[in-house]
């Protein structure tokens, strides 16, 4: 049989895209799998297990109502061989969907192993068991210590291993107070001692509900599963109006229709394709989050993800590189950009912060000023960065060299009874409204203290974000760019990003404000956040992604956590829903269409002896009666195991406009849902009719 | 000029004559749906049925207005024809039989107008001008404020109010229906349809024989009939009689009726939300599915092999001479796309294929362009349905003119698409089961079993066209058809109004790029497709015992 399936690489290409946790064998389905998952599939045909697929339901009572017919006429092959065939229907799918969990079950299992018994040692000084634990308890870690629970710490620093939930073996460290104080059960105390003030209870820790999760135990249908569901239900109900009123017609014409006949062809009616496959492909998006080390508590908020219309972007980290990077020297009238930069170089070596360091490697790039080491220059005074001088600077050979801040570096100039340069304010000024920030640079030697120029940091736009914003606008997607600059400066880089809009002087509030406005005018709006004050707008949000960093209020409040703690992911994420649903829809319409090619090769095998016109339909020029009605249901079942594939990986997405997008999937799932069982029954029917008896 | 020619030009000018007069009346629509005025005679009417035209109704309320309204024309329709035989006016007609009688009732309340009695030798004056031609207009408002609430369920935003049954359903007749039936009347007269009180004369024949003719109230019946997408002809030959449809030119007239509220309200539906190319998106697949029906009809009847037709130019049994076959299967295939049921021809006389086009037409639901109202909101539903499974593929939770179709949406959609196949099938499937109604069949074999297939196809989705040939007055043909035609006009009309008011309560989604954009061609070809295949897959096995049986044999 030769079903063209599309094979695609993941669609998740983009550059920006972090390679840090690429998954491992994703979309690859090995037998090993298949086999591992039989067991389970087998355990699946039990009716109460069934009964959850309106689809499957029907076959299964179906292949139990053949099978009992057929025992009453052992002799029938035919009959035995269509339950055999119904059966293994059945079975695919339980296998689609045992092999769809069976990738989580690893994971789980990991996962577990982390969430030994852990013994926690209160901060009054008793020991408890970690189940027994109950929020608000206090808790001391030390190192080597396992953190028996979820909670923030209080009290202390310490640096933690998290490798058993986000895979990173890199410690992070853990504080009391600000955006750094969650803690998760699971996890190693590396050094240092802290206090934890346990927030969730025993069973519902992060790492419980993780392996809930990637096992799929916690799964509920999410709202557009239950709706595709009704409507395959309705149309499985119309095909069963179809087929048990049909006896009485065929009596009138004369012909006698067995009960596996029917069950037969009302098999191949109902939609078992999409049927049988719907579950696995909600699974396997889930587990594609989860292979990108983001973990959906609901596969609500997946679907939701593709419905996003906004997204909500922090500047730094997600649209600019984490620091503003210096760009260029500007003299002031009667200097030369040379000596801005020799100045600006001996002024910043003290400067350990990354804008300092920035100022030293575009000397040396630009202006191939070889960098200086401390030691090279004898007697000089280093005059390091801090935070209240806002300069840095060297005193060496008679001559002070400052480099900081506008008004820090102006003020230091004037108290030494120096000129500030009549173009230095108008330099800084157009500096600022390009985006950029301006940092002076000042001397002051036999000539009396000066400006020399100045230094323009800018942000430095990630590469690739640009062309990234243009897919997401012809998808439909409004990117907002939220910082803290002010207008002028964030205007500027948004325009560089190629953003849709900015928020600029953003404070908690007026992210909450956004995100309603956007949500009255009808809107999904996804976005990500750490700190506590995120908290409210992350619950606010339709798509809420909490960096695993963040606190545990944030964590709270977002209906997904990113592991990786990676901004950039939101647009991953918003992928991957959208691919939910349209492989969803591409597997409905192919089952569908499907059905004209069945009604072709069964109408004619039922009914040709009684109506020889109806011959005519048998366009395939099917064997005989018997090999097209087992044709066809046999084509009915292996069409599942050749999508199963697909249903794991996902419909290949690439961004585009809708109408593009419809037009390709229309194409490729609708008209070659018609076309490709014509080929498949008639190459089953090529096979079968080799078999004595039977052609 | 041949006959083919002619045929294809009449086609054209029907289009030709749809294309000019569907604008004024599609934008006069809206403004009777959406004016706060009302006429003087309008308050007359709400003060004498004590309603309140000014409250605004939520579904449930919409929907009692509908069934209540409903039930008592059923009841009085129906002692109306028990009476007959006491009431003064009646041609001296006896009272009708009780299950004709229900038979009757809801078939011409239900818009279906299925008649399995002679008209002229069973109804006097009074029944079928007070009872049979008021409900001519009053079930045809129905229908259509039914749409307008669906329609305003699409275009309103977080509420769950669906307007005023009883405003819409009295303006849709003062407004719509009158105004246009008093104009067509008139046209109909000046081509020679008849318009008097007089009684039945005795007519001697060529052969020897005397026959009996009564004049009436033809005309004003007659225009209502086609544009109300009644029915119900004065006579029992409908518009095959002279009397009601004398030339070509009346009925190619008579055929424009049929389609001009349909195709005018697909205007007003899109002036209505607010975007008119999202009305000629639907209008442009009802028009796709009309046209392909009307070629495939006038193929299959010109194409007919064997001598007779091939003498004859095509395959005219059944056909009138005046007509031919090109207005012949104009009508045919219009009267079956909407929810008709006029004819002008006998469709059991259609070629083999030909009958099946009948059949399909019906089984399509009657949305192409469908009945008055009942065709828009068909065609809607199927539109949520199309909209669900390829908005899948472009990757948003779908939506129709930004309102979300979700788990409530579809439910109450596929439960639409649900009745009336079950209606048809479970019924035919009865009555071939059961041992005494296929003595009704006139013709053995396939062709029998079309009559039967054809005779529930046509009163499940409110045709009311005849296969001819099959005896539909019996007790269980009158019983099972009348429930089939109120439960197939009823049940969904529950639908109908729920889901506009699910509808309304929604905030509807701004369209971006990543919308699928339902007023684009392609849309409106996946539309088509999606209907065809869905009703083709539900109807094939029934559609291969018979019409295709024969047509293939």
């Amino acid at each position: 049989m030769t079903i063209r399936v599309q094979e695609h690489e993941d669609a998740m290409s983009a550059p920006t895209t972090p390679t840090a946790s690429t998954p491992s064998g994703a979309g690859v389905l090995k037998p090993a799998q298949l086999l591992a998952s039989l067991p389970e599939a087998f355990r699946k045909l039990d009716p109460r297990v069934m009964v959850t697929s309106p689809v499957m339901f029907v076959v299964w009572i179906g292949s139990v109502l053949t099978t009992v017919f057929s025992f009453k006429d052992p002799g029938d092959w035919f009959g035995w061989t269509i339950s055999a065939w119904l059966w293994l229907t059945v079975l695919f799918a339980n296998l689609a969907e045992a092999v769809a969990e069976g990738r989580g079950k690893a994971q789980a299992d990991t996962l577990r192993k982390a969430k030994t018994d852990t013994v926690a040692r209160r901060v009054d000084g008793g020991t408890v068991p970690g189940t027994a634990l109950r929020v608000g308890d206090l808790v001391v870690c030390e190192a080597g210590d396992v953190i028996p629970g979820d909670g923030d710490v209080v009290e202390g620093v310490a640096s933690v291993d998290e490798s058993a939930i986000t895979g990173e073996s890199a410690p992070v460290i853990r504080e009391s107070g600000g955006d750094r104080s969650a803690v998760t059960g699971g996890t190693k105390v590396l050094s240092d001692r802290i206090v934890v003030r346990i927030t969730t209870e025993p069973g519902k820790t992060f790492i419980d509900r993780m392996i809930s999760l990637v096992e799929g135990a916690a799964r509920q249908k999410t709202p557009n599963e239950i709706a595709l569901n009704i409507l395959l239900a309705s149309l499985t109900v119309v095909f069963l109006l179809a087929c048990a009123t049909l006896p009485s017609f065929a009596d009138y014409a004369g012909a006698r229709l067995t009960l596996v006949v029917l069950v037969a062809l009302l098999v191949c009616l109902i939609p078992t394709t999409i049927g049988a496959l719907l579950s696995a492909i909600g699974i396997a998006g889930m587990d594609r989050l989860v292979q990108r080390n983001v973990l959906a508590m609901s596969g609500r908020a997946v679907e939701a993800a593709g419905d996003v219309s906004t997204l909500l972007l922090d500047k730094t980290g997600t649209i600019t590189l984490g620091n503003r990077q210096a760009a260029a020297f500007v003299p002031v009238r009667g200097t030369t950009e040379a000596e801005v930069a020799d100045a600006a170089q001996l002024s910043s070596l003290a400067d350990e912060t990354p804008e300092g360091r920035s100022v030293v490697v575009l000397a040396k790039e630009r202006y191939g000023l070889r960098e200086r080491h401390r030691g090279e220059l004898v007697g000089a005074e280093w005059i390091s960065f801090t935070a209240q001088t806002r300069m840095s600077g060297v005193d060496v050979d008679g001559r002070r060299i400052r480099k900081g801040a506008a008004g820090s570096v102006t003020a230091w100039v004037r108290e030494r009874g120096g000129e500030v340069a009549e173009d230095t304010e108008r330099l800084a000024d157009g500096i600022a409204e390009a985006g950029g920030t301006p940092l002076l640079v000042a001397v002051e030697d036999a000539d009396g203290a000066r400006i020399l120029g100045v230094v323009h940091l800018k942000d430095v736009v990630k590469h690739g974000m640009r062309e990234r914003f243009e897919e997401l606008r012809r998808m439909g997607i409004k990117t907002v760019m939220i910082t803290g600059d002010n207008p002028l400066t964030a205007k500027a880089i948004a325009d560089e990003a190629g953003v849709d809009d900015f928020l600029a002087e953003a404070t908690p509030e007026d992210k909450m404000a956004l995100i309603k406005r956007e949500q009255a005018g009808g809107k999904l709006v996804a976005m990500t956040g750490d700190g506590t004050n995120d908290a409210p707008a992350l619950a606010q949000a339709d798509v809420g992604v909490a960096m695993n960093t963040g606190t545990s209020a944030a964590k709270e409040a977002g209906n997904m956590v990113d592991l990786d703690s990676n901004p950039t992911k939101l647009i991953e994420i918003v992928e991957i829903g959208k691919q939910l649903l349209i492989t969803r829809g591409a597997l409905t319409t192919f089952s569908i269409a499907n059905d004209v090619a069945k009604y072709f090769a069964i109408i004619p095998a039922l009914f040709a002896a009684v109506h020889p016109g109806l011959d005519k339909l048998n366009i395939m020029r099917l064997s005989s009666p018997d090999s097209a009605i087992l044709s066809a249901v046999i084509f009915n079942a292996l069409i599942i195991m050749v999508l199963v594939p697909l249903a794991l990986r996902g419909v290949r997405y690439r961004p585009m406009s809708a109408d593009r997008m419809l037009r390709r999937n229309l194409a490729v799932y609708g008209l070659g849902g018609l076309v490709a069982p014509f080929v498949g029954i008639k190459l089953i029917d090529l096979l079968l009719s080799l078999i004595p008896g039977i052609g | 000029m041949g006959p083919v020619t002619a045929g294809v030009l009449q086609a054209l000018a029907l289009i030709g004559a749809l294309a000019l007069a569907h604008i004024p009346l599609g934008n006069h629509m809206v403004r009777v749906y959406t004016s706060p005025r009302h006429l003087r005679i309008e308050k007359w009417i709400y003060r004498g049925i004590g309603a309140d035209p000014d409250t605004e109704m939520r579904w449930p309320a919409y929907l009692r207005g509908v069934l209540a309204f409903s039930f008592a024309g059923v009841l009085f329709l129906y002692l109306l024809q028990r009476l007959q035989g006491v009431l003064p006016g009646s041609l001296g007609f006896d009272s009708v039989a009780p299950a004709q009688a229900f038979n009757t009732a809801a078939s011409f309340v239900a818009n279906t107008n299925w008649q399995s009695y002679y008209g002229e030798q069973t109804m006097g004056h009074v029944v079928q001008t007070a009872g049979l031609a008021v409900q001519n207009f009053v079930s045809a408002a129905v229908g259509m404020a039914v749409a307008v609430a669906l329609v305003r369920g699409f275009a309103r935003a977080r509420t769950g109010e669906l307007g005023n049954f009883w405003s819409d359903l009295v303006r849709g007749v003062t407004r719509v229906l009158v105004p246009l039936a008093v104009v067509g009347a008139l046209i109909l007269v000046a081509c020679g349809v008849v318009q008097n009180f007089s009684g039945i004369h005795e007519v001697g024949q060529f052969t020897g024989g005397v026959q009996q003719w009564n004049g009436g109230a033809v005309a004003s019946q007659e225009v209502i009939k086609e544009l109300g997408t009644n029915g119900g002809g004065y006579f029992n030959a409908n518009s095959a009689h002279p009397f009601e449809n004398p030339t070509p030119f009346s009925n190619l007239f008579e055929i424009f009726l049929i389609l001009l509220i349909p195709v005018a309200l697909t205007r007003t539906f899109g002036l209505m939300v607010g975007s008119v190319r999202q009305g000629y998106a639907v209008l442009a697949t009802m028009a796709a599915l009309w046209i392909g029906f009307v070629a495939l009809m006038m193929w299959t009847e010109f194409a007919h092999p064997g001598p007779a037709p091939q003498a004859a130019g095509g395959a005219m049994e059944g056909k009138e001479l005046r007509f031919g076959i090109g207005g012949s299967s104009l009508f045919a295939v219009t009267t079956t796309l909407t929810s008709t049921g006029a004819v002008n021809s006998f469709h059991s006389s259609y070629t083999g294929f030909g009958g099946g086009i009948t059949m399909l037409g019906m089984m399509l639901g009657e949305i192409a362009p469908g009945g008055v109202g009942s065709g828009l909101y068909g065609m809607l539903i199927m539109a949520v349905v199309a909209v669900f499974i390829a908005g899948l593929m472009v990757g948003r939770t779908p939506e129709y003119l930004g309102k979300k179709i979700g788990p409530r949406e579809i439910k109450l959609a596929a439960l639409y698409i649900l009745i009336t196949p079950a209606l048809v099938l479970v019924f035919t499937s009865l009555s071939m089961a059961l041992p005494t109604p296929p003595d009704s069949m006139l013709n053995p074999g396939a062709h029998g079993f079309s009559e039967i297939l054809y005779a529930f196809t046509s009163a499940a989705n409110n045709n009311g066209s005849a296969f001819a040939g099959l005896n539909a007055d019996t007790d269980w043909f009158n019983t099972t058809t009348g429930l089939a035609m109120l439960l197939g006009r009823f049940l969904p009309m529950v639908l109908v109004l729920a889901l506009a008011g699910s509808l309304a309560a929604q905030q509807p989604v701004p369209a971006t790029a990543g919308t699928l954009r339902t007023e684009k061609p392609m849309f409106s070809g996946l539309l088509a497709g999606a209907v065809l295949i869905i009703v083709g897959l539900t109807y094939f096995p029934a559609l291969a015992l018979g019409p295709l049986a024969e047509g293939l044999a």
